[in-house]
């Protein structure tokens, strides 16, 4: 295999070219005007939201309900940073529910109380990335289809989550991992410290890394990238993983949230995370794609909910506002860019 | 390559003491056992064995504590019969694969079937299948459409749960006429969540108080707790909640827990055995359950027994079987706590 590889020099000029190739605008996109046009639907449906909020509710515009919007937006808001790896890398993550659901449980079982936070901790981690790890090796050296193989995950994860709980909730009783939902440090949820925290890890190591550069030259055409000598399967397999420690921390983050762990949780998850990921502008078909667009996406979404439950209407309206609200933003988007472009 | 051999060794045996850690976690045995609760069997003539019969058995796949708990309690109910064979078949949730295997139960002549079905509307058909077959059917809560398709029906009081919840929360805030009463309700599409709905409604409406905040949930621990961090903020200052299911109510504490808030009174619904904990130890705003017991599970088994072996029940005069029985709710406070926990379930 090493014989066929050019050198290492050689290997990483190329790759740079092709990576460069792959998104010639991408300082533009970055930082550039380009990067907020590709959001403005989402900035202006955010807008609009608020407004309404402001007009019909007083209690919308304070401080303690703006944390809480931002305390329901940190478990999905979790999520949605290792599925924009995925989907930017050409792939799709369909099992980050089941994923949850799993970790959750099984950090959560008597047994693993007894170790206290720490085992929780080390438990839903362990049980996400490997989970994701397998997703990663079935697809990238299985050669399967990444659709079908995250499917027999949502559901095989699930099934072994019911069979662990034996279809129970599994109440938590570490108070160490319960405080983590209730406290705040300066007056931020610890919960929406680690959202922004796993954000902030994402943005970097998605535009400052080789790892990211990676990412949209595999997403954007995997043939080039591999002439390029970039080791795709290797590089598909470790997105699948991180979409899986995402999925674990989100599990303790839940389960903190609930004070329970349940093969209950996480129930479609994996539709919520993927519709923020698109509203906020990452291409399906993987190579393109921002973090912050997916941020604004995920607030979307919680703050519906929010003005919903704070306008004390039903539930059946508000899925139909999120479903205009999700061909809306595009439409948006696809006139912006369109605008951008010419 | 001695090197090499080594870090590999290293590695490996990491990865095998982490794999094996991670397998013991998957343990839910808690120290001292299990008890069994929900179950009793009569004294007197009843009690004793009589004709061998077959009880065929059909529920839904749990997918929350109460519906585990129907599981467990018909099988322990049968146990305890020696002259009972229990005959279950795989739980399901999909309404076609429940009918074929109740199919199945009809074609293996089974002496009485106690049936849970998905969807009542939609089994109606197979539940009087069997009653023509010469089967007697005893329908487990969700309700056949016809008569016809039951020998017994023996069920909750949804509505009944909703006035008792109601009445509990009017006795304590009677004449407070501005009170903020919130709900949290379960799966809203159910009739059964519409039913305790309203008969909250109608219960608090004889102490001259309404609803001011209604949300739903979907019967889970997580989604208890994201309805109910944004109601509170809806509601800076509540008088009274109630929480349609106790399983949920884990996610509904949580939330109270977190923003901070004992200003109000909480109600749980259903009756498992950790809100009646909560209740004993008076810490929290729940102060109160009322109960929709899964042991109706294991009143089934007894009461498709009795109808297999042609008996009634001792205490009423009649020589059969009651055709309906509406169970009680009950209201579960600190004060009857200790009577009621051998019937909580694990949710």
């Amino acid at each position: 295999m090493t014989d066929q590889a050019p050198p290492a020099d050689e290997r990483r000029r190329v790759e740079a070219q092709s990576v460069a190739a792959a998104r010639p605008s991408h300082a533009v996109a970055m930082l550039g005007e380009a990067g907020w046009t590709r959001n403005l639907g989402l900035v202006v449906a955010l807008a609009i939201l608020s407004l309404v909020g402001v007009l019909t509710v007083d209690t919308f515009a304070t401080t303690s309900n703006l944390l809480t919007v931002l305390k329901n937006a940190s478990v999905i808001g979790v999520v949605t940073v290792g599925m924009t790896f995925v989907i930017m890398g050409g792939g799709i993550d369909l099992s980050v529910g089941s994923l949850i659901a799993l970790a959750s449980v099984w950090s959560t079982t008597v047994a693993t109380q007894s170790f206290g936070a720490g085992g929780v901790w080390f438990c839903a981690l362990t049980v996400g990335t490997v989970a994701g790890l397998i997703n990663g090796f079935l697809i990238a050296y299985g050669r399967l289809v990444a659709f079908i193989v995250t499917l027999a995950m949502l559901v095989g994860a699930r099934g072994l989550a019911q069979y662990i709980s034996n279809q129970q909730t599994q109440v938590v009783k570490v108070d160490a991992i319960n405080d983590l939902a209730a406290s705040s440090v300066l007056g931020i949820p610890v919960l929406v410290l680690i959202m922004l925290a796993v954000f902030a890890a994402g943005w970097v190591l998605l535009n400052l890394t080789t790892f990211g550069r990676r990412t949209v030259a595999v997403g954007g055409n995997a043939e080039a990238a591999r002439l390029a000598g970039i080791d795709v399967r290797l590089h598909t397999l470790l997105l699948y993983g991180l979409s899986g420690l995402c999925c674990g921390i989100a599990a303790v983050m839940l389960t903190a949230q609930a004070n329970s762990g349940a093969s209950t949780n996480g129930e479609f998850y994996e539709l919520d995370a993927i519709a923020a990921v698109i509203i906020g502008g990452t291409l399906l078909t993987g190579g393109r794609g921002t973090l912050v667009g997916t941020f604004l996406g995920v607030m979307v979404f919680t703050v519906i909910t929010n003005l919903f439950i704070l306008n004390n209407l039903p539930t059946p309206i508000q899925n139909i506002t999120k479903g205009a609200i999700i061909i809306a933003a595009v439409l948006l988007q696809r006139r912006g860019k369109s605008a951008a472009t010419t | 390559m001695a090197a090499q051999l080594g870090r590999r060794g290293i590695l490996l045996g990491g990865a095998v003491i982490g794999a094996s850690a991670l397998a013991a976690c998957t343990s839910n045995e808690v120290a001292g056992g299990q008890q069994t609760s929900g179950t009793k069997v009569a004294a007197g003539d009843n009690g004793k064995p009589g004709a061998h019969i077959t009880i065929g058995f059909s529920c839904p796949q749990a997918d929350h504590g109460w519906i585990a708990a129907i599981t467990k309690n018909a099988a322990a109910q049968a146990k305890l019969y020696s002259d009972v064979t229990f005959s279950p078949v795989e739980p399901t949730n999909d309404v076609a694969k429940q009918i074929a295997a109740i199919e199945t139960l009809i074609n293996k002549k089974v002496s009485v079937l106690v049936v849970l079905p998905n969807d009542g509307k939609q089994l109606t058909a197979i539940g009087r299948k069997a009653m023509d077959a010469g089967i007697p059917v005893v329908n487990l809560d969700r309700i056949f459409d016809t008569p016809l398709a039951y020998r017994t029906w023996i069920g909750g009081d949804n509505y009944g749960m909703g006035v008792s919840a109601g009445t509990y929360i009017g006795e304590k805030l009677k004449g407070k006429k501005d009170a903020v009463i919130a709900e949290v309700a379960g799966i809203d599409s159910l009739p059964l969540t519409q039913e305790r709905s309203q008969g909250f409604k109608d219960a608090l409406s004889r102490y001259g108080l309404k609803v001011t905040n209604r949300v739903a949930a979907q019967f889970t621990s997580s989604s208890g707790q994201q309805v109910t961090s944004n109601l509170l903020q809806a509601a800076p200052k509540i008088d009274a909640l109630w929480n349609h299911d106790d399983d949920q109510g884990v996610g509904v504490l949580a939330a109270i827990k977190q923003a901070n808030r004992n200003e109000f009174l909480m109600v749980g619904g259903a009756g498992s055995t950790d809100a009646m904990q909560v209740i004993k130890a008076d810490n929290t705003p729940l102060k109160a359950t009322v109960t929709y017991s899964p042991s109706m599970a294991s009143s089934a088994i007894s009461l498709a027994r009795l109808i297999g072996q042609k008996k009634g029940m001792s205490d009423l005069v009649e020589n059969e079987v009651p055709a309906r029985i509406t169970l009680a709710s009950a209201t579960i406070t600190k004060e009857n706590v200790d009577q009621y926990l051998a019937l909580g379930f694990k949710s």
